[in-house]
């Protein structure tokens, strides 16, 4: 009995905590983004228009959850299903502190690679059942962005894995006690961030939201909570990146002094407002452009990480 | 004057009895030719003659059926008029057509300006006038389901003249119909090159049309294989509504036809009326005038700027302008008591003297905007993603802006100088030290280049007008100058019977006709007035620079992607009230 509920409060408090910050984000974004940008941002609702993100939840849970009646009914409701769960799922291998992680798998990399994968089946389904133009431009543009810019990154990774000799998240946590990734794997950290923009599809990777051009793009026709789980499912996705960032290049929970939890948690967020600060600092290429920049440039640039690495280790060894 | 009858007795001379004078009160030559010598008299003017007028800048007609007043002029209901501009010559001239009969007809000039294309459509619309060999006579303004002409005299102008209105089950189904979409009415085809293309109907309402406006598109993947504009969503007949008014109550309405232009619009149309009444202004409400002026192309700036760089996606911007924005429209709003329409000009000058401590007011915001025109050059113009999505893009040369009647920044960013701040001084413009941004390149970036940098000397000629503020009065004491002054109302009987008549009717202004052009912020705005010796104007005429902007468009983005087609209207600056006024 022991041996399933331990897990299973595991599983829910990580969940439940993941939620609930990814719902904080969205004030967090809202009033970063004000400061920014000479203005308050939502400061009506609760101490610092905290109770914001509560009324605007219960106001999408009360919302009509309107299916289009031209779309493919059960696809479209499968979609923002398939986006959530599929970061959701990411995080089982993320581990928060020594301790605090759903599971210890030896192919974390591996693991988290696959699911990030699978959301783009959420956009691309979203895309295609929505049965609106707007939607399908979106839905084409989103699928071919996260297919070439999965490919670096996880080439990206590899650099670390070299290092460390494992896929397993703790393990390469563990092997960063002397001296942080970031250093020896500069550039790796660079263009995973960068993939890891592209991933979550936030500025100046929206191109497959794109309001300006695509009203919004594969979710123009969600509404509701359906909408609402793209929304979370990016917000998610933005903290599973920054965490990834932190458990890879950052040492993860290490560091002196305060807790190891916490330590995660701050470092996972300066990534979070990293992200924050670059939607408000940078405008949106042009989808030749964005795919000639994975392609030319950050794919030969992650391959000739690998190739160093190799030989550094080589030479060392 | 003798420019004005150089070109005359060159067309005299050419064409004989063909081709006839008219006196206006403005300085532009006017001649009366017949529908037969029409295109042979327009091309030689395009192409004949010495610094030839290459600019369809605008045409229109008018309803003379009910008109008293114009001796001299060739009889008929209607008139076309053509009015064609030469930069070279810095001249204009109006070449009117008369047409009666119960088919009104006249030879379309499409062969010639492929920009004719819209105007003989709103011509059609407004007046029913055809255009015989254009390619596409629909409506343009109106609603393809309108019944009548509303610019005809017999055209109910008022609702209230127009009977009951009754939405039936036949008119829904009729307005169904009309909604349908055809890809041949709009001049495009649905397969192409081996592909079936995707129509994509972008508008009237979506963020990247900065207003009501539909963009339909024909689409190969994401390659936009051709495009067409459906305007007129935004069409409130203000040019009829200039005929119901007096000259003094449309100046409100001005205001609205570009709402981010405010007093921009007003200076067109009094310049206009005040050339029909010969009413020469005071110094101080010349220079109040140019000061409002300046500090609504900055505001209009401002707005078109943060939008243009969120339609690249930038989301900042925005903010940071429309906060700078809201401090100029202090200045404006303890001035005028009203931000963005204030209908502060009046025939003969501005509505009240400016008042205590607007110079503070002022002062402050010339030392506060240069650190932010600064940022926003850093920020968005040296930014290599805008550079890299608008550099090379949407490319209009010199000829092309000039042949489709492109003006402002727009046509400055094609490397000509052409404003009429410097060509045409009005207002008092020669006295103020200010240089016209040019550019060469013709592409995205150097419209928003041009622009921007216009807001650096915009905010010269506003510390200039802060520096050398002139005293005296801020309106003319000519008697008809509307409303008049009331110093003086009630010490002699003359100013009395002037203030009381133009309070109770308006003032009367003189039969004839004028047009004023005046350099608004999206190019050359400007009014055509004809008067009949009434309280009110006979015939309002609207030339707005966004109308033929907009129009090059599809030329622009063919073979572009959608986000191109984004940046490009962006980049034009064009307000859907100023398109379809």
């Amino acid at each position: 009995m022991q041996g399933v509920i331990t897990p299973l409060i595991m599983i829910i408090a990580i969940l439940v905590s993941l939620t609930t910050m990814s719902a904080g984000l969205i004030w967090m974004e809202r009033r970063l983004l004000a400061l920014w940008q000479d203005r308050y941002g939502p400061n009506r609702v609760g101490p610092f228009g905290l109770l914001q993100v509560v009324a605007d939840m219960l106001k999408i849970f009360a919302k009509e959850d309107w299916v289009p009646p031209f779309s493919d009914r059960f696809v479209f409701i499968l979609a923002p299903a398939v986006i959530m769960s599929a970061v959701l799922f990411a995080f089982a291998v993320v581990p928060f502190a020594p301790g605090i992680s759903v599971i210890d798998l030896d192919i974390g990399i591996l693991f988290f690679l696959a699911m990030s994968s699978l959301n783009i089946y959420g956009i691309v389904l979203a895309g295609w059942a929505s049965n609106s133009k707007y939607s399908l431009l979106g839905g084409v543009r989103g699928a071919a962005q996260m297919l070439s810019y999965e490919v670096f990154m996880g080439l990206s990774l590899m650099g670390v894995v070299m290092l460390v000799g494992t896929f397993n998240l703790r393990g390469i946590v563990e092997a960063q006690q002397g001296l942080w990734f970031f250093v020896p794997q500069f550039p790796a950290l660079v263009i995973f961030f960068i993939a890891g923009l592209a991933e979550t599809h936030r500025i100046p990777f929206d191109l497959p939201e794109a309001e300006n051009e695509l009203v919004a793009g594969y979710h123009t026709e969600y509404s509701g909570m359906k909408f609402g789980m793209f929304f979370v499912g990016e917000y998610l996705g933005i903290v599973l990146i920054s965490a990834l960032i932190t458990t890879l290049f950052f040492g993860g929970w290490l560091g002196p002094v305060l807790p190891p939890v916490i330590w995660f948690l701050l470092k996972t967020m300066f990534f979070i407002m990293l992200f924050i600060l670059l939607r408000a600092a940078l405008p949106r290429p042009r989808f030749g452009q964005l795919m000639s920049f994975g392609w030319k440039l950050m794919l030969p640039l992650s391959l000739l990480n690998v190739l160093a690495t190799g030989a550094a280790l080589l030479l060392l060894a | 004057m003798s420019a004005k009858t150089e070109i005359i007795n060159e067309l005299k001379a050419r064409f004989g009895e063909g081709v006839s004078e008219q006196a206006t009160l403005d300085r532009i030559p006017t001649v009366w030719t017949s529908a037969e010598h029409l295109v042979e008299v327009l091309k030689y003017l395009k192409t004949g003659a010495r610094a030839p007028y290459r600019t369809l800048y605008d045409l229109t007609a008018i309803d003379e059926r009910v008109r008293k007043n114009r001796p001299g002029q060739a009889q008929g209901d209607f008139t076309a008029v053509y009015h064609l501009l030469s930069m070279e010559r810095n001249s204009d001239i109006r070449v009117k057509v008369a047409l009666s009969g119960d088919k009104l007809s006249a030879p379309s000039i499409t062969g010639l300006w492929k920009s004719a294309n819209w105007y003989e459509r709103e011509v059609w619309d407004m007046f029913g006038i055809e255009f015989e060999g254009h390619p596409d006579l629909r409506r343009i303004l109106m609603p393809h389901t309108w019944k009548g002409h509303p610019l005809r005299k017999d055209h109910p102008a008022r609702r209230t003249e127009m009977g009951r209105f009754e939405f039936t089950e036949e008119k829904l189904a009729e307005e169904e119909r009309a909604l349908k979409f055809r890809p041949e009415d709009w001049g495009m085809k649905a397969n192409g090159n081996g592909t079936e293309f995707m129509f994509l109907n972008m508008g009237p309402h979506h963020t990247g049309t900065h207003g009501i406006m539909r963009v339909l598109l024909e689409l190969d993947g994401e390659e936009i294989a051709d495009s067409a504009l459906d305007i007129g969503y935004h069409h409130r007949g203000a040019e009829k509504m200039g005929e119901r008014q007096t000259w003094h109550t449309f100046i409100p309405y001005t205001d609205r036809v570009d709402y981010l232009g405010g007093v921009l619009n007003n200076f067109p149309y009094v310049l206009a009326v005040e050339t029909l009444a010969g009413i020469e202004v005071p110094d101080r409400a010349k220079v109040i005038r140019v000061m409002l002026a300046e500090l609504f192309r900055i505001m209009s700036h401002l707005v078109w700027f943060g939008t243009f760089a969120q339609d690249l996606g930038q989301v900042s911007p925005v903010f940071f302008t429309f906060n700078d924005r809201e401090r100029a429209f202090g200045i404006i709003e303890a001035i005028c008591g009203f931000r963005m329409h204030p209908a502060w000009f009046r025939i003969g000058g501005v509505a009240a003297d400016l008042p205590k401590g607007w110079d503070t007011l002022v002062r402050s915001f010339t030392k506060y905007m240069p650190a932010r025109l600064k940022e926003y050059e850093k920020v968005v113009l040296q930014n290599s993603i805008i550079k890299g999505r608008t550099k090379g893009l949407g490319k209009l040369s010199l000829d092309d802006a000039i042949e489709w009647g492109v003006t402002g920044p727009n046509l400055r960013a094609c490397g000509i100088p052409w404003d009429l701040r410097k060509k045409r001084p009005y207002s008092g413009y020669d006295q103020f030290d200010f240089e016209i941004p040019t550019a060469t390149g013709g592409d995205s970036y150097d419209r928003v280049w041009v622009r921007f940098q216009e807001m650096w000397q915009s905010l010269r000629i506003v510390e200039q007008c802060l520096n050398n503020m002139p005293q005296g009065q801020y309106k003319s004491d000519h008697a008809l100058a509307a409303p008049p002054r009331k110093e003086k109302t009630m010490k002699d009987i003359e100013t009395l019977i002037d203030h009381f008549l133009d309070v109770s009717w308006g003032p009367v202004m003189p039969a004839g006709e004028a047009a004023f052009a005046a350099e608004g912020a999206k190019g050359n705005n400007s009014y055509y007035l004809v008067s009949d010796g009434g309280t009110g104007s006979y015939r309002t005429r609207i030339r707005t620079p966004s109308f033929p902007h907009l129009q090059t468009v599809p030329g622009l983005c063919r073979g572009l992607e959608v986000a191109d087609l984004v940046a490009i209207l962006g980049s034009i600056d064009f307000v859907m009230g100023d398109v379809d006024r």
